[in-house]
C-alpha cells in the first residue's frame, strides 16, 4: 500500500486511518517511521521527483516479503516541495508481533533510501539544488560509462 | 526506434535511437561530454526494470531510463 501526495504530508491523518485501517485485522503491533524536514544548511524546505513505474515494483516486492512474515507495509511520500518542519515520508509495519516489526521497518527504510527512485533537492535562496551529497547510486549503476 | 529518458536531476530531453542493444547505447551517450558523470553514478532500466549487464537486446518500442543517485525521505 503506497501512498504518494503532492506536498507536505497530514500525518496525523495518515497515521490515523491506517491504524484504523488495520485495527480488526488482528496484528500486535503497528510501527511507524515518520521523516519530518529539518532546519539546517539555512534551507527552506525540500522538493522531490518521484519515478512511480519503478518504485511501484520496488515497494510490491517488499510488500511480498512482508507478507511471508504475515506482515503488512504502507508508506506514504510527498512530490514536490516539502517546508522546514513538515514531513515527506511515512513507513509503517504491521505484524502479527513485535520482533518482526521492528526489524523490518529497519531493513525497509535502509533499503528505500539506497533504492528507491526519488530525487531530492534544497529548496535555499529560491533555488532548487540537487542532493548530490546525500545520495546514493542505485546498486549496479556506471554500466554506461564503461569504455566500449 | 528506442525512447532514452533522463531522470529526476539530469537535465536532458529524452532520446529516440534506432539502436539494437545497450553498448550502442553506451558509445552514443559517452559521445555526450556532459552526461559523464551521469553515466558513472546512473543505474539503467529497460522497460522500468533495472539491468545488470549492457548485454540486453533491444527492440522496436523500448523505453530505458537512466536513474541518477537516489534520496527519499
Amino acid at each position: 500500500m503506497l501512498y504518494l501526495y503532492d506536498g507536505a504530508l497530514d500525518v496525523p491523518t495518515i497515521l490515523k486511518e491506517w491504524y484504523e485501517a488495520e485495527a480488526t485485522s488482528n496484528y500486535g503491533a503497528y510501527i511507524p517511521f515518520v521523516g519530518t524536514v529539518r532546519s539546517e544548511d539555512e534551507i527552506s524546505g525540500l522538493s522531490f521527483d518521484i519515478y512511480e513505474p519503478i518504485l511501484k515494483k520496488w515497494f510490491q516486492s517488499w510488500q511480498e516479503k512482508a507478507h511471508a512474515k504475515g506482515a503488512l507495509i504502507k508508506m506514504a511520500h510527498s512530490r514536490g516541495d516539502v517546508m522546514v518542519h513538515e514531513s515527506s515520508y511515512i513507513a509503517a509495519v504491521f505484524s502479527p508481533k513485535r520482533r518482526v516489526a521492528l526489524e523490518f521497518i529497519d531493513e525497509f527504510v535502509e533499503d528505500f533510501k539506497a533504492s528507491a527512485p526519488i530525487w531530492k533537492y534544497d529548496l535555499k535562496d529560491n533555488e532548487r539544488v540537487y542532493a548530490l551529497d546525500r545520495s546514493t547510486a542505485i546498486h549496479g549503476s556506471g554500466l554506461l560509462g564503461v569504455a566500449q | 526506434m528506442v525512447r532514452v529518458e533522463f531522470l529526476g536531476p539530469i537535465q536532458k530531453e529524452p532520446l529516440e535511437l534506432d539502436i539494437k542493444n545497450l553498448n550502442e547505447l553506451a558509445a552514443i551517450l559517452q559521445e555526450d561530454k556532459n552526461l559523464g558523470q551521469w553515466l558513472q553514478n546512473s543505474a539503467v532500466a529497460v522497460n522500468d526494470s533495472l539491468v545488470s549487464s549492457l548485454d540486453v537486446a533491444l527492440k522496436d518500442g523500448d523505453k530505458i531510463s537512466l536513474l541518477p543517485p537516489v534520496c527519499g525521505g
